[in-house]
């Protein structure tokens, strides 16, 4: 196990730096458009020149990127050009921001998708599994910002029981959370829970389970001690995958609700050219991504016993 | 001790288990399937009661039944079971619920798949007394641990912590009893509790359910189609046709005086001691049983029954009839005629055969060995980059077979047969040494260097002739593409008459060719499998455990048309097999393998009769026989087998050998000494020494009845 650990662990780096050169590559590349981001449409030619041997970005590209490496590894993520400021001092918050906004959707969709998966794989084919199956395929077929203007729609404007931004100007609101946690998790709990349900609908017609019911073991011991675990282990996978979804799905919905997140930071970055932003941004994302795979793989192995002792 | 309060009948001769007009039924869309009728069963505290019967009878059924598991589609029609005297019909879920793993305890075929594979083998175990009893954790752990104990369990408190992958199948088997004896239960069903395993594995399991249970009290349902095995454990047996009891009673009684035709049909099905390929070949019971909703009226087994009367036996349904034998008074039947039917006359009709002459030799293999080599995947082995290990699949393997002879190698599985087949299928290469066809040697010429005569003229027979279908093709369009491949012939029209031919040949109707494989039985598919084998007119079929997955009825028409083909090409037969009846049966010369290693090889009645090796000797042993006259000494062995990783310096076979002479045998290879021309026993002990050794199977003399003039023609 730890052998494998530290096997994930080096690979995750290597595509770290590769995925991060890339990120240099194509926003470090070529030294007249950094320049020119800086300095405005207007700048001349020579001022850029000027900037471009003042900044030492006439020196190899090779150099450059361990230069940034080892910056960025320091911390330092170079300064916004939007906001005239370092990037650490405005990114981590919005970091943070979409963390809680990921981090609470996370936790309502995978207990309500396993819930609901396990409840209707149990007894595959009764009422409830028809009932749970035919929900989780329908909310997952809308699209979040359909989802976003159809709730807003009911919550906002005809019950107007919830705000219709979740800007938090007034400082963290639970309330204003709620809407685009209900979007996130409508549109992502039926792939986890159609899968828990198929995972546990196998495991019920196992011999171990017929073996389980057969000592004499109570219904309720059965599906936790002995359906649960076997059943968790595919759809493990899948919830880690999520998390990816998950960060695409945030960048519309943070902008839909005018959410000051992370997925609203990149999007501004990327229209407006500035390049230590996109930087940072497209460095966590791609961090993110590859760390919930590694934790899904290594997370498999372990609840599987058959390829943790091999 | 588990007590269930129960009105009425108690003391030691109440039966257990009352089984009194059971139908049970299936309902799915095609309607209501009647997988049980009308059956009746009683087991006594203490007793053994075996059920036997063609898979699709419905045993499983029957002990799902009484455990009332019978899934979401089943359920019980009519009758009554009845448990200690108490209707099971009245009781709730709950107190089902609190029967099962109790008071009946149930094992399965499967061990690895019975448990769960994410739970240690130690939680497992303890729920079940601190379920029922409610007893607390270290008390639980101290009663697994006595119990591991009572299955021989070498070291429990290791095997506790393991996970049910860890521990080999014998072992899984050993860990699925003690869960099943934890609560002492009154009666314990096991449903082919050995089918899957070795016949030595399975020797030792059968011997310990037998002893554990009559330490407890415990009354056993024993269900197998092994006739054998019912031999050595019950005290009754039932023999089970279509749904419903055809014969039961003593078991010494329906051995001896077996009155259903089905029975006789079951017996003239297996390679019993006298048998014999030429003289008493094997007889199938004709046709197929009937699928539960198109059972024929009157008897069921009329349209397959020799002695079918019309007008009497297709009329009412037949009813259960006492026989009364010497033996027992209790043995029952269900058939009309049973007492006019002259059975020792019957046998006779069967046509003998002409014995197949031993020509040139086709096949010599000269000290081929086999290693493969396995790399270490750990970051430890990388680092300290030692040389791969070795795996020795096959060590000096050296034996010869001649024209239309058959070769049987036999061993436990994991001994290397499997890998011999496939280095001589070029699947694999030989690491040193040849292996000659018709004077080639194929041994260092992989598959896809093999010319198309080269491939024709050696072909196998698989275990599983799924593995080999292609289910979307249609099996004639599979025998054709084999007969192109080969050269045979090229031209359609020829083609087709060929696969005809095969098909005649296999005896298949002809329509079959445009059939799929999921259409076909399995004995049906083995069939087409050994058509395939027999396309490129081989000079060498090799058959790897062809008939162990079969039932008894088709096994033994597999294995008679297999010897028929064989005959008429004269084929040179390499039969891989770990059923040392069928083995004594068939062949004309036996391999006896261990760990890669050939431990004896001779004629069939060399390797039979002493001199034996050790380990054939307890083979044979293990080998269950289903014939009361015949006797058997008993040798169990222990352990398990080595890890061919790390093999015994010595004798391969000296962690587990009964005879073991000493140190020398853990150091030193044992000398291959021959007893007679090509009977060869590699061991330290003295031929003089083990010429002494009694025999393991005593076969009393037939010649008492008519069976035995035929014979001898
Ligand atoms: N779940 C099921 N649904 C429908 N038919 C079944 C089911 N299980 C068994 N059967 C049918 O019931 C009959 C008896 O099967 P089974 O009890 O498994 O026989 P055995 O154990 O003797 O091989 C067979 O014809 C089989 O096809
Ligand atoms: S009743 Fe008739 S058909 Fe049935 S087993 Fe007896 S003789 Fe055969
Ligand atoms: S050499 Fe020794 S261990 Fe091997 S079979 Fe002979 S007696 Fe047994
Ligand atoms: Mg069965």
């Amino acid at each position: 196990m730890l052998n494998l650990v530290l096997r994930r662990l080096g690979t995750m780096v290597l595509i770290m730096l590769v995925v991060a050169l890339l990120l240099f590559l194509i926003n470090e590349g070529d030294p007249r458009l950094i320049a020119r981001s800086v300095l405005g449409p207007y700048a001349q030619d020579e001022q850029l020149d000027a900037w471009i041997m003042q900044h030492g970005y006439d020196r190899s590209l090779f150099v450059r990127y361990f230069e940034w490496i080892s910056r960025v590894l320091t911390g330092d993520l170079g300064d916004s050009i939007i906001y005239k400021r370092p990037v650490n001092e405005i990114f981590w918050d919005r970091l943070g921001n979409t963390a809680i906004l990921a981090g609470v959707t996370f936790l309502v969709m995978v207990v309500v998708a396993l819930v609901l998966g396990v409840l209707a794989g149990m007894k595959e084919g009764s009422t409830q599994d028809r009932v749970i199956s035919v929900f989780s395929i329908a909310t997952t077929s809308v699209p979040e910002y359909a989802s976003a203007v159809i709730l807003a729609g009911v919550f906002v404007y005809w019950l107007a029981v919830l705000p219709g931004t979740s800007s938090m100007t007034g400082g963290f609101s639970v309330v204003e959370l709620i809407l685009p946690v209900l979007v996130l998790t409508l549109y992502g709990f039926g792939y986890i829970a159609r899968m828990t349900r198929a995972s546990m609908a196998e495991v019920m017609t196992t011999p171990y389970i017929r073996t389980a019911v057969l000592k004499g073991l109570p219904y309720r011991h059965i599906i936790m001690k002995h359906a649960l675990r076997n059943a968790l282990i595919a759809p493990f996978t899948v919830i880690m995958l999520q998390i990816n979804w998950l960060l695409s799905g945030v960048v519309v919905t943070e902008f839909a609700f005018g959410y000051k997140g992370f997925g609203a930071l990149l999007l501004e970055a990327a229209l407006r050219r500035d390049i230590f932003l996109i930087e940072a941004c497209g460095l966590a994302a791609v961090f993110v991504a590859v760390f919930t795979q590694t934790v899904g793989d290594l997370g498999y192995t372990y609840l599987n016993p058959r390829i943790r002792f091999k | 001790m588990s007590v269930t309060e129960h009105a009425g009948a108690s003391g030691d001769d109440a039966p257990v288990l009352e089984i009194s007009g059971l139908r049970l039924s299936y309902y799915t869309r095609a309607g209501e399937i009647p997988a049980v009728m009308d059956f009746d069963l009683t087991v006594r505290k203490g007793e053994s009661v075996g059920l036997v019967g063609e898979s699709g009878c419905g045993k499983s059924t029957v002990a799902n039944g009484i455990m009332r598991y019978m899934g979401r589609n089943g359920g019980i029609v009519g009758g009554s079971i009845r448990f200690k005297g108490r209707d099971m019909s009245e009781f709730s879920e709950e107190e089902i619920r609190r029967i099962r793993g109790r008071d009946i305890a149930m094992i399965y075929q499967e061990p690895m798949a019975s448990l769960n594979p994410s739970m240690t083998i130690a939680r497992q175990l303890t729920e079940v007394p601190m379920v029922h009893e409610g007893v607390s954790e270290e008390e639980a752990r101290r009663r697994a641990r006595e119990m591991l104990e009572a299955v021989h369990i070498p070291d429990p408190n290791r095997l506790m912590a393991s996970y049910p992958h860890q521990v080999s199948g014998g072992q899984q088997q050993r860990v699925v009893i003690a869960m099943a004896l934890l609560s002492r239960p009154a009666l314990l069903l096991l449903d082919e509790p050995t089918t899957a395993l070795d016949v030595t594995v399975e020797a030792g399991i059968v011997e310990l359910i037998a002893e554990l249970s009559k330490e407890a009290g415990t009354s056993l349902l024993y269900i197998s189609h092994n006739l054998g095995l019912m031999l050595e454990v019950c005290d009754r047996i039932c023999v089970m046709y279509s749904g419903e009891v055809v014969e039961e009673g003593h078991i010494d009684s329906i051995f001896s005086w077996p009155k259903h035709p089905y029975t006789h049909g079951l017996f003239g099905c297996i390679p019993l001691p006298h048998a014999d390929k030429n003289a008493r070949p094997l007889v199938a019971i004709p046709g197929q049983l009937p699928l539960p909703h198109q059972r024929p009226t009157g008897c069921y087994f009329g349209p397959r029954c020799s002695f079918f009367e019309p007008g009497r036996c297709d009329g009412d349904l037949v009813a259960m009839e006492s026989v009364h034998t010497d033996d027992d008074p209790a043995h029952r039947v269900r058939c009309l005629r049973w007492n006019e039917i002259d059975h020792d006359a019957a046998v006779r009709v069967e046509e003998t055969r002409e014995p197949v002459s031993v020509g040139e030799t086709v096949l010599e293999v000269d000290n081929m060995r086999k290693y493969y080599e396995v790399r270490e995947t750990s970051l430890a082995a990388l680092v300290s980059r030692g040389s791969p290990r070795q795996v020795k699949a096959n060590e000096q393997i050296s034996f010869r077979a001649g024209e239309g002879e058959t070769v049987a190698i036999v061993g436990e599985s994991g001994c290397g047969k499997s890998t011999f087949a496939k280095v001589l299928m070029g699947l694999e290469t030989a690491t040193e040494g040849e292996v000659r066809l018709d004077g080639t040697d194929l041994g260092s010429i992989p598959v896809k260097q093999r010319t198309p005569e080269q491939l024709a003229s050696l072909q196998m027979v698989f275990q599983n002739p799924n593995d080999t279908l292609n289910p979307s093709h249609s099996v004639g369009a599979q025998i054709a593409r084999v007969i192109r491949r080969f050269g045979i012939e090229s031209e359609p029209a020829r083609v087709q008459q060929q696969v005809f031919r095969l098909l005649d040949t296999v005896k298949l109707p002809r329509d079959f060719a445009s059939r799929k494989p999921r259409q076909l039985s399995g004995g049906q598919k083995q069939r087409i499998g050994i058509a395939r084998a027999f396309a490129g007119n081989p000079k060498t079929v090799i058959a790897d455990e062809p008939i162990s997955a079969l039932d008894v009825s088709v096994a033994a028409a597999v294995t008679e048309l297999l010897m028929d083909i064989q005959r008429e090409h004269r084929t040179t037969l390499l039969f891989i097999s770990h059923d040392l009846s069928a083995v004594r049966y068939l062949s004309d010369r036996v391999v006896v393998m261990y760990l890669g290693q050939i431990m004896e090889r001779g004629s069939t009645e060399e390797v039979f009769a002493p001199p034996y090796h050790p380990y054939t000797e307890a083979l044979l042993s293990a080998v269950p026989i289903a014939d009361p006259e015949v006797e058997k000494r008993r040798i169990v062995l222990e352990g398990n087998l080595p890890s061919p990783l790390d093999p015994p310096k010595g004798c391969p076979f000296s962690t587990r050998c009964p005879r073991r002479l000493g140190s020398i045998c853990d150091t030193d290879p044992p000398p291959v000494q021959m007893n007679a021309d090509r009977h060869a026993i590699a061991c330290h002990i003295p031929l003089e020494e083990l010429r002494l050794v009694e025999p393991v199977i005593t076969i009393p003399e037939r010649d008492a009845l008519p069976a035995g003039e035929g014979a001898t023609g």
